[in-house]
């Protein structure tokens, strides 16, 4: 084999070929196949889902339901349902409104975006998507406080209904906050588990914010 | 396939490159915080600055949301643009073009600081400006802003003046860059604290009518209260002044 020793194949050849090995007809696969089952079903499946992850942002335990099957579906009803709601507020003249449909959901998303990014950088071992996930659904109570502060400033809106908006947002506020952190911190390295938490307090400080100032017109 | 799956894994690699700047603890973050604060004494000696890029991140963000916060409280009216988007712009803006500059500057004068080095220390000077912005939007007397700018103010500018004329050498070089971040930083406080308040003297006038006296039409703020505390303050003020 001496004459072969300076035969050599260029690294950058690609070397192609199959490996598939052929399966039998009947693979388990076929009968877990969503395709064929009637849309209602399907639908039923992720609303299913998704009210079992509202469950678990209301009574946030250590669970890891909310983090295994990550799904965006209950974030964006939610963020969609959170703008509609501080639309078209506070306009005391026709160049300044509250704050716009895009503005709120630019918000949200761009600050969940911003917080993934920062806890993956500290080290967290959370996925992109299952953190953007668990921070949409906890807005779940701040939206619950929206919802309850239009429905108090439709009675009137004096220092009585400010006080009772101020307590509802703020409860809802450390509700979000203690939920996101129940689910989120257990991903970061114990001792840096307080730089996680801030920005998200500052996120939900600022969407609570806009909550309390909102003044219908 | 290849192709797409090369182009994630580099977006991935690209995150970890700023990886290194965040690597800090609690106890560092708040040590750093307050030694932003304290104008160091030792200036032949060029002083270490932590190349740590989370503690100002937040502080900017933090900004935001003191900012958001004075001008909801005074009903700032946006013609263009949204009131998060301009208060966003404004601080980020700030941050990452008045670093540039002084880099820049620094560069031509010969100083030893890294572009990192520079946007750490700039945003670690603005814990400053989150104080006294968040107690002056709260309590509404110009006597106390002035304190505050001077005081709080003046001492973080202090602290990142005395880091820079430690690293650099040469009297006309230390005076350029030193007064330039001075003056800007000085002069962003008051652009803050005087720019998102909507002096409204035309609601003034009709409030009080002819009965006020010229002297007391002082410019200041409005919250969304009534008119009592209005004329307290305004009485107040007269009083002080």
């Amino acid at each position: 084999f001496a004459g072969l020793a300076d035969v050599s194949i260029s690294e950058d050849m690609p070397v192609e070929g199959e490996i598939t090995v052929p399966v039998g007809s009947r693979s388990p696969d076929e009968d877990y196949s969503t395709l064929d089952e009637p849309v209602r079903d399907t639908i039923m499946r992720d609303l299913k889902a998704v009210g079992k992850k509202f469950v678990h942002v209301m009574y946030p335990k250590k669970s890891s339901a909310l983090l295994r099957d990550w799904d965006l579906w209950g974030p964006l009803v939610l963020c969609v349902s959170l703008a509609l709601m501080l639309q078209g507020g506070s306009a005391d003249s026709k160049d300044d409104g509250g704050p716009q449909f895009a503005e709120v959901f630019v918000i949200i998303w761009f600050g969940a975006v911003v917080i993934t990014l920062n806890s993956k950088l500290l080290g967290g071992t959370i996925s992109f998507f299952q953190s953007l996930c668990v921070l949409g659904y906890c807005v779940l109570p701040l939206t619950v406080a929206m919802l309850v502060c239009r429905l108090v400033l439709l009675a009137g809106s004096g220092t009585v209904s400010f006080v009772i908006r101020l307590i509802v947002v703020v409860a809802m506020f450390g509700w979000s906050t203690l939920a996101s952190t129940a689910f989120l911190a257990d991903s970061q390295p114990p001792n840096r588990k307080a730089l996680v938490v801030y920005p998200i307090f500052l996120f939900y400080f600022v969407i609570s914010w806009m909550i309390l100032t909102f003044t219908p017109q | 396939g290849k192709r797409q799956a090369s182009r994630a894994f580099s977006l991935y690699a690209n995150i970890d490159i700023l990886r290194p700047y965040f690597d800090v603890e609690p106890v560092q973050v708040r040590a750093r915080l307050l030694e932003s604060m304290i104008p160091v004494k030792m200036i032949n000696f060029p002083q270490k600055i932590a190349g740590e890029l989370y503690g100002p991140l937040m502080l900017v963000f933090t900004l935001v949301a003191i900012l958001l916060h004075g001008m909801k409280t005074s009903d700032t009216i946006i013609r263009e643009g949204t009131l998060m988007g301009t208060a966003i712009g404004t601080c980020f803006g700030y941050w990452l073009g008045v670093s540039s500059f002084i880099y820049f500057l620094a560069y031509l004068c010969n100083a030893q600081i890294t572009m990192v080095q520079m946007l750490s220390l700039l945003g670690y000077g603005l814990f400053g400006h989150c104080i006294t912005l968040f107690v002056t939007y709260n309590i509404h007397f110009h006597s106390l802003f002035y304190i505050f700018w001077l005081g709080v103010g003046g001492l973080s500018t202090l602290r990142m003046v005395a880091v820079l004329v430690s690293r650099t050498v040469g009297h006309t070089q230390r005076l350029i860059l030193c007064g330039t971040l001075a003056a800007l930083h000085m002069l962003f406080l008051l652009y803050l604290h005087f720019a998102y308040h909507k002096v409204v003297e035309g609601i003034l006038d009709t409030l009080e009518g002819p009965n006020m006296p010229p002297f007391q039409r002082v410019a200041r703020d409005i919250p969304v209260v009534s008119n009592a505390v209005l004329n307290t303050t305004a009485k107040a003020v007269a009083l002080t002044l």
